[in-house]
């Protein structure tokens, strides 16, 4: 069970989309799982011939279970046995440490005594706690938040749902308190003048057929991954007391959802996609989210994330960062403003970046360099 | 198409984008983003709605007057009627 995200504990397998015999390439999806945030569809990560599944459909399992034994290019099928080490499904999220399956570890768990105490208090089965302490030692804060998980999980209809708001406000819940006790964050904030972003956006638009047309979150999107070149020790993850670089520039779109919600899945290597694409993957994404169908890939590559709150008419919106991204940046609402320009007032449509970022990643003056990259690279829309 | 035929495709388009609203509770003067929370992604896809249904091309600068269901109404209207006598006069154009 791959983790697709920090604020994920457990997931139901939902059904097996290949079956054992079936070869598999890298990206097919392989199974639907059920999660906080609606059916995800997990994809293979390496090219093989499925073995045999291992979890039936139906069953939730911890984050770090095998769920299939995959025949890689290798010589021989790996013997079916829950330590060994097939191919896995999917690369371990980056998300801080869990992974490893925590049944494997019981027995060697360090486990404070607080954190027996919580345990015992909430009847969570500390086999299936990860620990992130030191030397993966369960921690009290590793035990409140999968008692909390098992509260949401029990509030959840065990088939797939419709109301997946309990079960999500305290993912949500728990990856949000874990950032705020461990990521020293700072904030920065600037105005950016847009007009030469609307205007060509107003023109670009006008001759675009509707099926065509940009949105300026587009532009936004695709000026803070340009601006990640620039910046790079803002893209990535936090992970066991050291910064880890993205593998590309993957900027995880906050998209709220209808009823209450949100996630955040990955636009992949959006420095490299033109706004036509970008805006159409966009559309998709949006769309996918809202209907709760997104793939592993989306949910587990995030290396920043963009909120957009100004759609809701804040002027600007400073965020807490996703565990184990370093960075999340929030665009406000754009508003026409009086602007002093070469000594004159103008009015002019300001838009308010805020940077949140993780301090033991960066300090306020690289930050200081992404946002003023993202103000310069707005200037030229055209070269987006 | 009628009046209450366009009424019906601009109330389909938005339901289809925020399925919990109820089409009687919509304020015929109110705008949708106020009442309904639609935020510019759904804007967009609801224009998209109703252009795949009314075969209509409708240009940015008149989103304006799709903002409230009478609006979207009597905009869609005239501008069926617009495309209505363009397609006959150039039928008739030998």
């Amino acid at each position: 069970m791959p983790s697709l995200g920090a604020d994920m504990e457990a997931g139901t397998l939902v059904e097996w989309v290949k079956h054992p015999g079936d070869p598999l390439k890298r990206g097919d999806v392989i199974a639907v799982v059920d999660t906080q945030k609606g059916a995800i569809e997990i994809e293979v990560f390496e090219d093989g011939v499925l073995e045999k599944t291992i979890v039936e459909p139906g069953r939730k399992v911890p984050v770090g279970t095998v769920l299939a034994i995959i025949h890689g290019s290798g010589p021989a099928p790996l013997p079916v046995e829950r330590s060994a080490s097939p191919t896995p499904l999917a690369p371990p999220a980056p998300s801080p440490p869990p992974i490893t399956p925590s049944l494997e570890r019981a027995g060697r768990a360090r486990i404070s005594p607080m954190a027996r105490k919580v345990a015992a208090d909430h009847g969570v089965d500390l086999a299936h706690v990860t620990g992130t302490g030191a030397q993966g030692a369960i921690t009290r804060e590793d035990v409140e938040r999968a008692a909390a998980a098992l509260e949401a999980a029990s509030a959840t209809p065990s088939a797939a749902s419709t109301d997946r708001l309990t079960p999500m406000r305290a993912a949500i819940a728990a990856a949000m308190a874990r950032s705020k006790r461990e990521i020293p964050h700072y904030y920065l904030s600037t105005t950016i003048d847009l007009r030469a972003g609307l205007a060509w956006l107003r023109a670009e638009n006008e001759r675009r057929a509707v099926t065509e047309r940009l949105l300026p979150a587009a532009l936004l999107i695709k000026a803070v991954a340009l601006a990640l070149r620039e910046v790079p020790e803002l893209n990535g993850h936090w992970i066991e007391g050291r910064f880890r670089k993205g593998a590309g520039i993957h900027i995880g779109v906050a998209i709220s959802l209808r009823g209450g919600g949100l996630v955040a899945p990955a636009l992949h290597d959006v420095d490299t996609v033109n706004l036509t694409a970008l805006m159409r993957q966009l559309q998709d994404l949006v769309a996918r989210a809202r209907s709760g169908s997104l793939k592993s890939s989306e949910l587990a590559d995030p290396t920043i994330t963009v909120t957009n709150l100004g759609e809701q008419g804040v002027e600007a919106a400073f965020g807490i960062i996703y565990p184990p991204q370093v960075a999340l940046v929030g665009f406000g609402k754009i508003m026409e403003r009086l602007w002093a320009v070469a000594g004159k007032a103008e009015i002019r449509p300001l838009v308010t970046a805020t940077l949140s970022g993780d301090h033991r990643a960066t300090d306020g003056h690289r930050g200081g360099l992404l946002l003023s990259a993202i103000e310069g690279l707005l200037q030229t829309p055209e070269k987006l | 198409m009628t009046s209450d035929e366009i009424r019906q495709t601009v109330i389909d388009a938005l339901t289809r984008i925020a399925p919990e609203i109820d089409p009687a509770s919509i304020e015929v003067g109110t705008s949708f983003r106020d009442q309904l929370d639609l935020d510019s992604m759904d804007f967009l896809n609801f224009v998209l709605a109703l252009h795949d249904r009314l075969r209509l091309d409708i240009p940015e600068a008149d989103y304006p007057s799709l903002s409230t269901l009478d609006g979207a109404v009597a905009y869609l209207a005239a501008k069926l009627d617009a495309s209505r006598l363009s397609e006959a006069s150039r039928l008739l154009t030998p």
